[in-house]
């Protein structure tokens, strides 16, 4: 149940967004959700998109230096708690979470929150016996 | 393999006597034919009937880069232009080019020294060659290929530039030697992986020169095109390519000494530097007649063996220049050359063979920041994985070095690629402030 994210090395100069999210446009490529924390020099441009094999193709294409990873993606009610609950679950087995960033989605009561962890085995049992509903590749495909 | 064995094996003692039988008629043909030497050697009060060993080379006054330039643009010639066949002309960085002439009997020597290069790199009649050199004035790409033509070779003079053609031309017609700047060879290689054509072509040498290459910088373009490679030596001063180049064997280049006589010294003493010590090459051109060098300092900082190679040949093997006297960087104080910093790049399997360094006046203080290029993805899972990279690329340059670098992370092809010679030095101290 894991979900693959694209990152992409990313040069701290304007208009490099701009030219990478241009070629993903140019594909058709439709961006879910989007992240990117910076350093002074450079940054890793994370995301999600509808489909991350062609992506990554059209990027590395462009000299882009890019990485696919597999992240997980939580389901979780679009209410006060949703996300406190599977963290705790998490937290309770000695699990960190390395960095996370979310999206709602348009039409359904649902948020998405895209996590990575080490141990990603771990995290997905420990969640599912929780009860916690993971999107799978295709659900996130289909948004 | 030989061109010319019988030349290239002489014994120590015969070379030495036939160098002095040269330069006693060289130093004498200068005086006579070139004002510039003649006035110098006055000055000196050196009289060119009263050379009698090849020690007594000394008492000549060196001739510089300025001096050439003072001269602009022929001054230095030694022979009338209706007996020059060819001019040649060096990139002049800065100001002026610097002019060359060739007679007849000059082109025919070059060649024949060329050749010998390249045969003992293990180039023969079989080859097909592909130049990459930008024709034209530079001396590199008519240097190559004539002492190429005379080994027999077949030369495709296709000129820098236009990559996707070259990688084309050398899958198509099968080029088994390729000739160019080691970075546009790298370049080359990346352009040829992109096309996929990489792995049929049929390179087995890199004849490589004009720019510095070190051993590990040989070894990533030995491994990405699967070729055998050898440097070789010269300049547009002394001939261009010819001056000295490396056997199979690799430890060191031979100089051509029948035709070049060289000397070490150190640099700010100008005295000869001892045997076995680091120091400035100088030059004599022992049979030029067009454009004659007495004691030419190259600015070039190098080591000479003479031990006889095993390779049978006996003309001296100096290293690969560990930079240019005029090259080097002082940061803080501190002596740096490029090809430091590039040994220690070469070693980082996740960035590429491009690099750039920019010197600053930060303050009071200069900074170096070595500008690379992240080219593998795998370190994109974390920012630590990448912050570990640029902290031990840090460390291994401040242990080479002996001072702190700032290393900058680039994305692939973001660093400008040269066709000829590499500027990778940008130095922008003087500008600003102080």
């Amino acid at each position: 149940m894991t979900i693959k994210q694209l990152s992409i090395f990313v040069e701290n100069k304007p208009g490099r967004l701009a030219e990478i999210t241009g070629i993903l446009a140019d594909e058709h490529i439709d961006i879910r959700a989007v992240c990117v924390a910076d350093t002074r020099e450079f940054g890793i441009l994370r995301l999600i998109v509808d489909d991350p094999e062609s992506a990554a193709k059209r990027v590395k294409a462009h000299d882009c230096t890019c990485t696919l990873s597999e992240v997980l993606v939580l389901r979780i009610d679009d209410q006060p708690g949703g996300l406190a609950g599977p963290m705790k679950m998490l937290s309770a087995v000695g699990i960190s979470v390395e960095y996370m960033y979310a999206f709602v989605s348009k039409d359904k009561d649902a948020a998405y929150v895209i996590f990575k962890v080490e141990d990603i085995a771990k995290a997905v049992e420990t969640l599912q016996q929780g009860g916690v509903r993971l999107a799978s590749q295709e659900e996130i495909r289909a948004l | 393999m030989f061109f010319q064995k019988d030349l290239e094996t002489m014994r120590r003692s015969d070379l030495e006597a036939l160098q002095l039988t040269r330069l006693k008629h060289f130093v004498q043909y200068c005086y006579d034919n070139v004002a510039f030497y003649h006035k110098r050697m006055d000055e000196a009060k050196f009289d060119p009937a009263k050379l009698q060993t090849l020690s007594d080379i000394q008492y000549i006054p060196y001739t510089t880069k300025e001096d050439i330039r003072d001269n602009y643009p022929t001054g230095l010639f030694a022979c009338p232009m209706k007996d020059i066949v060819r001019l040649h002309a060096s990139s002049g960085t800065t100001g002026k080019p610097t002019v060359v002439g060739y007679t007849r009997r000059d082109l025919d020597i070059w060649s024949d020294c060329v050749a010998r290069l390249v045969t003992a790199a293990g180039a023969t009649d079989e080859d097909i060659v592909q130049i990459s050199f930008g024709y034209g004035l530079f001396t590199g790409a008519l240097g190559l290929h004539y002492g190429l033509e005379k080994i027999g070779a077949t030369v495709i003079p296709i000129s820098s530039g236009n990559t996707d053609k070259q990688v084309m031309m050398m899958n198509d017609l099968g080029v088994t030697a390729l000739v160019s700047t080691p970075s546009y060879a790298l370049y080359m290689s990346e352009a040829a992986r992109e096309k996929g054509v990489l792995d049929q072509l049929k390179l087995r040498l890199g004849l490589f020169g004009s720019e510095g290459c070190t051993p590990a910088m040989r070894d990533q373009i030995e491994k990405s095109f699967h070729i055998f490679a050898t440097d070789n030596y010269g300049m547009s001063e002394l001939c261009g390519p010819g001056v000295s180049g490396e056997c199979e064997l690799r430890c060191g280049m031979h100089i051509n000494e029948d035709h070049f006589y060289p000397e070490l010294i150190n640099p700010n003493t100008l005295e000869r530097a001892a045997l076995g010590e680091v120091g400035e090459l100088v030059v004599t051109t022992l049979t030029k007649e067009g454009f004659p060098m007495l004691r030419y300092r190259t600015k070039d900082l190098t080591t000479i063996d003479y031990e006889p190679c095993k390779c049978g040949r006996t003309f001296a093997r100096m290293a690969k220049p560990m930079g240019r006297s005029d090259d080097m960087l002082k940061i803080r104080g501190v002596n740096v050359f490029p090809t430091q910093i590039e040994s220690v790049l070469m070693t980082e399997p996740h960035i590429g063979g491009h690099y750039q360094l920019v010197v600053r006046r930060e303050g009071y203080m200069d900074t170096l920041e070595v500008k690379v290029e992240l080219t593998d993805g795998s370190l994109l899972e974390n920012y630590g994985s990448l912050e570990a990279l640029q902290r031990k690329v840090q460390s291994d340059l401040k242990s080479v070095l002996g001072i702190q670098a700032k290393v900058n992370l680039c994305e692939p092809k973001s660093i400008e690629r040269f066709q000829g010679k590499a500027k990778r030095i940008v130095d922008l101290r003087g500008e600003g402030d102080i």
